[in-house]
């Protein structure tokens, strides 16, 4: 969900340190994130589940005539670190992280409503002595809760400035700056706080009481809420039903918008077919650049609904009750209700998901959710998904109320959730070297209601990231494979003299399919994938998936627009085999289309989540270890499939 | 889910009990219920401790069970006004008395 690989030259790298840095501390959930956007317009996204910041990010403010670097740290609740993030914020704070000097001043957030429990984390901070100001927010969900603090007095009692901020709402924000630009000037309290933990309590009261506090009742809403949505029977119910509609409107109400975004693609590529006439070209721009990358792009308006909901989801608070939910399902696999959340994110996206699982404390939970998050059904598969099940399924069969395809499709979601779970287990199992032992706890927000802006970066960011995919190595592989399916060139006498009229264009460009580079490439590993029924054209579209799996549609368009340029789709269901010993039979049968599907449900075929393992385990042991398991995985998993259904089918 | 951790600080317990007259653990406590705090047991290992200790399980410190996860794990904790859900075999670290 958080797709920090969006905000590159935000996270790392080289840092100018001439700029005063600021950094930006406080427990998961302050509004530390929203803080960050506002300060900096950087679009870093905020989430209402503990342990949404999980990197560094680092933006630029610009307050009068200067500029400012503000970094936001990971949520900790505490200077005494158990877990690798909070190493990394503490050492921040000490200046041991790439040699880096502390930073030059703090921004403590805490939430109004947990003033009681964030007063020992503002205690720590402030014995650093480090310049630091108090960012206070939701002190308007305080006042409806009918809590009560003085903030000018908390600001006479700590000794430091305190602010307060609306971060969705930007209220404050002004305030802040100004703030920021006073930094140097800002007071420092005259004692500061009692060392002793045994003493941090009375002196957080002793504040609390200066500072007229008065705690916030429950929320009223989320308590009422919570008594439907975490009850045994009816909360078990309304997460089931959730999790189907999610997939449902996914699949649903996504069709007639991919109808759109593919009528404006046909158009186009008729528009370059009839305005350049060297065939070469209009072939090269219409079918590989066109019709490729708009095979792709079909799909954005189904993405984007899905980290609609999700983000939805997530705002509303939500999240926390799912992973609340599946903590003891999670448990089975050996991991807790938060790596629910890291696989859930998985679902739009392995990278994400991967990432998500730095808020995971135990190093053999992270190992284990990263080994499993390449099996969650990420959005990528979804174009592969719906072009198969097109093939397979019926559109107009029914189940009930609920179509077929739409059932399919939640069936390959759900094996993809059993066997990440299978696999979360098994890993958890193998890596037995007994750590120390982490606690489980996790915060249970108020229901809120999320800003429209964050949902709004959210999903603008996941199309984002999905276009640039499509733009570099999709557009990439679709040209090489354009080029590889027609070359090498055939004169017109090598074709006459192959009895193949050159006058004829659907004959010619089958000819050139059949006796192309890729059909070489096809062929060459035809043994490996014959036991799955593929042929050699699906072999070419397996292996551009390596790097991406959207490309498979891709591909799969342009073999079908070589034998049947103005209807692929049909030619697609009428290619029969060409070689060996099913010549001529139908190639998209049941058995061979449910080995294709079980193929992409398994196989990592994604080398952005290659490189993002590499890049969190430090190493090539585990994205080997990744890619060499699934493979073999769904290569046995596709036979399998094939073999049942080819049994069921008679 | 007992460990041998959780098996072991009896005498804690006991030394509490002779205090205050009644004692138990939080995992003990039924959803409705609050109790006060009176520190966390001898056998919690310390990453757990100051951990709890972080998130507001401090002595003197008021506590009450408010939910229960369908499938009685995790327990949802109000505490230092604030809401956060424990697994059981944390909450047995923590001692309580007064249950009312």
């Amino acid at each position: 969900m958080t797709d920090a690989g969006c905000h590159t030259g935000a996270g790392g790298g080289a840092v100018d340190t001439a700029l005063p840095r600021l950094a930006l501390a406080g427990s998961p959930n302050a509004g530390k994130t929203s803080i960050f956007n506002a300060l900096t317009g950087l679009h870093a996204k905020t989430g209402n589940y503990p342990g949404v910041t999980v990197s560094r990010f680092v933006g630029t403010l610009q307050a009068g005539d200067r500029r400012y670097l503000i970094e936001d740290l990971p949520g900790t609740y505490s200077l005494d670190p158990i877990s690798p993030d909070e190493q990394i914020m503490v050492d921040v704070l000490d200046g041991r992280l790439d040699g880096e000097a502390p930073p030059d001043a703090l921004l403590v957030v805490v939430d109004a409503t947990t003033l009681r429990r964030s007063l020992r984390f503002v205690a720590q901070v402030l014995r650093r002595g480090l310049p630091t100001c108090l960012v206070v927010t939701f002190t308007d969900e305080m006042t409806v809760r009918q809590g009560q603090v003085d903030l000018s007095a908390l600001q006479q009692a700590l000794g430091v400035p305190v602010v307060r901020v609306l971060g969705n709402r930007g209220q404050g924000i002004d305030e802040l700056r100004e703030q920021i630009v006073r930094w140097p000037t800002w007071p420092t309290p005259a004692l500061p706080p009692p060392d002793d933990p045994a003493e941090a309590d009375a002196w957080a009261e002793s504040v609390l009481s200066f500072a007229r506090y008065r705690a916030p009742e429950r929320h009223r809403v989320t308590q009422r809420v919570d008594a439907v949505l975490l009850h045994p029977l009816w909360g078990t119910i309304v997460f089931l039903a959730v999790m189907v509609a999610f997939f449902q409107t996914v699949f649903t109400l996504a069709a007639p918008l991919q109808g759109y975004v593919e009528t404006f693609f046909g158009w186009l590529s008729g528009l370059v077919t009839t305005h350049i006439s060297n065939p070469w070209l209009a072939g090269l721009l219409g079918d590989a650049v066109i019709g490729g990358v708009g095979a792709v792009l079909v799909f954005v308006p189904q993405i984007m609904l899905l980290f609609l909901l999700i983000s939805l989801l997530e705002g509303v608070g939500y999240m926390s009750r799912a992973a609340f939910l599946m903590d003891r399902v999670m448990a089975r696999a050996g991991l807790e209700g938060r790596a629910f959340v890291a696989l859930l994110s998985s679902f739009a996206c392995a990278i994400p998901g991967i990432m998500a699982t730095r808020t995971l404390p135990s190093a053999k939970d992270r190992l284990a959710t990263m080994m499993a998050a390449p099996l969650m059904t990420c959005s990528a598969r979804l174009p592969v998904y719906v072009l198969l099940i097109g093939l397979l399924v019926d559109p107009s069969a029914r189940w009930g109320p609920f179509g077929a395809q739409g059932l399919v499709m939640f069936g390959m979601y759900l094996l993809g959730a059993v066997s990440a779970m299978t696999a979360a287990w098994v890993f958890k199992k193998l890596g037995d070297r007994s750590g120390p032992l982490l606690p489980f706890y996790m915060e249970m927000p108020p229901y809120r209601i999320p800003s429209a802006r964050s949902v709004l970066i959210a999903v603008g960011d996941s199309a984002r990231s999905f276009l640039r995919k499509c733009t570099t190595i999709i557009a990439v592989t679709t040209v090489s494979l354009w080029l590889l399916l027609n070359l090498p060139l055939h004169s017109s006498a090598d074709l006459r003299a192959h009895g193949v009229d050159p006058g004829n264009d659907t004959a010619v460009s089958a000819y050139v399919a059949d006796h192309s580079y890729a059909a070489g490439l096809g062929h060459l590993v035809a043994p490996v994938f014959d036991p799955l029924g593929f042929d050699w054209r699906i072999n070419i579209g397996v292996l551009s998936a390596q790097s991406a799996r959207e490309t498979f549609v891709a591909t799969l368009g342009q073999v079908a627009a070589a034998e049947n340029p103005d209807e692929p789709a049909k030619a697609l269901k009428a290619m029969k085999y060409t070689h060996g010993p099913h010549a001529g039979q139908p190639l998209f049968t049941a058995p061979t289309i449910a080995a294709l599907l079980v193929y992409f449900a398994f196989a990592l075929q994604c080398m952005a989540t290659v490189g993002i393992i590499r890049r969190e385990t430090g190493g090539w042991k585990w994205p080997l270890i990744a890619f060499g398991y699934l493979t073999a995985l769904a290569w046995i998993m596709a036979y399998v499939a094939r073999t049942i259904t080819a049994l069921l089918a008679g | 889910m007992r460990t041998p951790a959780l098996a072991q600080p009896e005498a804690v317990v006991s030394d509490a009990a002779a205090s205050t007259g009644s004692a138990g653990r939080l995992s003990d406590l039924p959803p409705g219920s609050g109790a006060t705090i009176v520190g966390l047991a001898d056998g919690a290992p310390p990453s757990t401790a100051h951990r709890l200790a972080d998130l507001g399980f401090t002595a003197g410190t008021l506590v009450q069970v408010v939910r229960r996860a369908p499938l009685r794990d995790p327990v949802v904790y109000r505490v230092k006004d604030y809401d956060l859900c424990l697994r059981r075999a944390q909450a047995a670290h923590v001692l309580i008395r007064d249950a009312r």
